[in-house]
């Protein structure tokens, strides 16, 4: 089987604080410590969990800066046969549409079986996969928990939906699938891993060699433009309990009494 | 011409979801004048029983009872809507499973633009429609202009617009016919209910939660001795479950289980939106969270802006001496 991973280089959130920058352009990236999309590890582990299982190769590609080579390595550090870096300064400013028509492009110049992004990135936005199966006419699914292949043609996967429970689906190949975290544990990557792809030359595909007009991406093609960030104004907001750890013990034992916390 | 607003109407066993009321209020906030529609898909007698109790909310109403629509299916329903709706809709759904499976590929079918998760709508500026948007987890807010000239599919967090419970004698119009046959390369084949577990979070009055910032498996036991000592269950939020470190069962959220406690405790939980639209009843929430700007402060009652691993043991060790 032929798989295509998309993946995305975002802020680590669990390891930063986002700060909105002075004017409001963007959040203070220098300080900022980046990976890999948290999502698009388990669909990577899907992938190779998948290739092992019935053989082929799985293909890593994400559209970004010089930078995003480090997502690529380190994702055929744990196990991707091989990497595809797509930039250009066109695609700056893309919407979700704009880069899910530029991955189009370099997903027509191979031959895929299956290709799987994450179920979403930092921005919560989960709509690459969708709008990517929609503009190569392959069938979609989201959130997906749960991949069992049937045949060559066909397979089987579980799609998470509200209150724990799972959604079967039979689905041809080939597909769009937007993978949600918990589907596998991501394998552990080592040093020694990293190293051994250090050398490994990865393509960087522009728009040219996509054959993408650059007036229907990036910023100029966007018809969803992101204005600014800004902190949200607050709300009514907790009662934070001051003093020694001891007073606020008390103080918490006290109101949970109250509350009916304390049995 | 006024804007053509439609909205998709998520309904189970009969009854249009809480969304279906709160999609009307997002549509005013777009468009005043608006001609505002609901859409109500599916098959059988339900699709009836839920676009006549929908009519109290929308002045029209569109029904499609429709043999492939039986079962949730994004694309069946995409290529349902995509032969019914007219260039340049606007099209609102809830940002629930079905919205995230269906807006994105519907919006490139229907040449619109697309706006995931909208939490707020500031309205029209000429064809620019102004609407809110958050990232990293609720962290920032963004504001997000759309060009709607081609349309919009935009899909709206739920809770966000609060519904008014205006009535209206609305007219249904039955679509079914103008589907004809359709044939989606994905089949559903059966829902997997979601097993309960040893503990049934749902019935517990007082709930000890941990999240993401009880850092290692281990720790788990500091939030077991807290709930212990107070007469408590555990229960998480969704990294711990992604983590095997506590059964599916004990979760929290949108996809995990909703809870009616009277005392919530969350140790550790940055409170994204999917983990808060597991908790109703408006609970008496207490807070433990190292980060003071983690969105559960905003819903809490009260915060300790602390290391829990340090401060909760302390605490039941507090209680304990008391009891």
């Amino acid at each position: 089987m032929e798989i295509l991973v998309c993946v995305k280089r975002v802020p680590d959130t669990a390891e930063n604080e986002i700060v909105v920058n002075s004017s409001g352009s963007d959040i203070e990236r220098a300080d900022l410590v980046y990976s890999v999309n948290e999502w698009d590890n388990y669909a990577v582990e899907e992938a190779i969990q998948i290739r092992d299982r019935v053989g082929g190769t799985v293909t890593v590609v994400t559209v970004g800066d010089e930078e995003s080579e480090e997502v690529l390595r380190r994702e055929m550090a744990m196990g991707a046969d091989k990497g595809i870096l797509i930039s250009d300064d066109a695609f700056a400013g893309s919407d979700g549409k704009g880069i899910a028509a530029i991955l189009k492009a370099e997903i027509e110049k191979g031959k895929y079986d299956l290709i799987l992004t994450g179920a979403q990135a930092d921005d919560g936005a989960a709509q690459v996969g969708g709008m990517l199966a929609a503009m190569l006419d392959l069938p979609f699914a989201s959130l997906v928990n749960k991949i069992e292949i049937v045949n060559d043609a066909t397979i089987q996967v579980g799609r998470e939906v509200e209150g724990g429970n799972q959604e079967i689906n039979e689905i041809s190949l080939p597909c769009v699938l937007s993978i949600q975290t918990g589907i596998n544990e991501p394998r552990y990557v080592g040093i020694r891993g990293i190293r051994k792809v250090a050398s490994v030359e990865i393509p960087v595909h522009k728009a040219g060699d996509l054959g993408i007009d650059a007036g229907k991406v990036g910023k100029a093609g966007a018809k969803v433009k992101k204005v600014d960030y800004f902190i949200p104004p607050a709300g009514k907001g907790a009662e934070i309990l001051e003093g020694s750890s001891e007073e606020i013990a008390d103080k918490l034992i006290e109101l949970l009494k109250a509350k009916g916390g304390i049995k | 011409m006024a804007l053509q607003i439609f909205a998709l109407i998520a309904h189970k066993n009969g009854a249009a979801d809480d969304s279906a009321f709160e999609l009307p209020v997002a549509a005013k906030a777009i468009d005043t004048a608006a001609s505002v529609t609901a859409i109500v898909c599916g098959a059988g007698a339900d699709v009836d029983a839920v676009a006549q109790a929908i009519a109290g909310t929308y002045p029209n109403v569109w029904k499609i009872n429709h043999p492939a629509l039986a079962h949730p299916n994004a694309e069946a329903l995409r290529l349902a809507l995509t032969k019914i709706l007219p260039k340049g809709a606007i099209v609102l759904m809830a940002h629930d499973t079905l919205g995230m499976d269906l807006g994105p590929g519907l919006s490139i079918k229907l040449d619109a633009a697309f706006v995931p998760d909208v939490v707020g709508i500031e309205g029209l500026d000429g064809s620019i429609l102004k609407l809110i948007r958050q990232e990293f987890g609720g962290q920032v807010s963004t504001h997000i202009h759309c060009d709607i000239t081609d349309g919009a599919v935009i899909n709206v967090r739920s809770g966000s617009f609060q519904a008014t419970g205006e009535t209206v004698s609305g007219a249904v119009a039955d679509k079914s016919g103008e589907i004809g046959e359709i044939q989606p390369k994905r089949k559903y084949i059966e829902t997997v209910v979601a097993e309960v577990g040893d503990v049934d979070i749902t019935k517990a009055d007082v709930l000890v939660s941990v999240g993401r910032g009880i850092e290692d498996q281990e720790n788990i036991s500091i939030a077991q001795e807290l709930a212990d000592a107070i007469g408590a269950v555990v229960s998480c939020s969704r990294p711990i479950v992604d983590a095997k470190w506590l059964e599916k069962s004990r979760q929290v959220g949108t996809s995990g289980k909703t809870v009616k406690p009277k005392v919530y405790i969350a140790l550790g939980i940055s409170g994204s939106f999917q983990h808060l639209g597991g908790l109703k009843g408006n609970p008496f929430i207490v807070a433990v969270n190292k980060n003071p700007k983690a969105p559960i402060f905003q819903v809490a009652d009260v915060g300790v802006v602390t290391n829990l691993l340090e401060f909760v043991p302390e605490l039941t060790e507090r209680i304990q001496e008391k009891k």
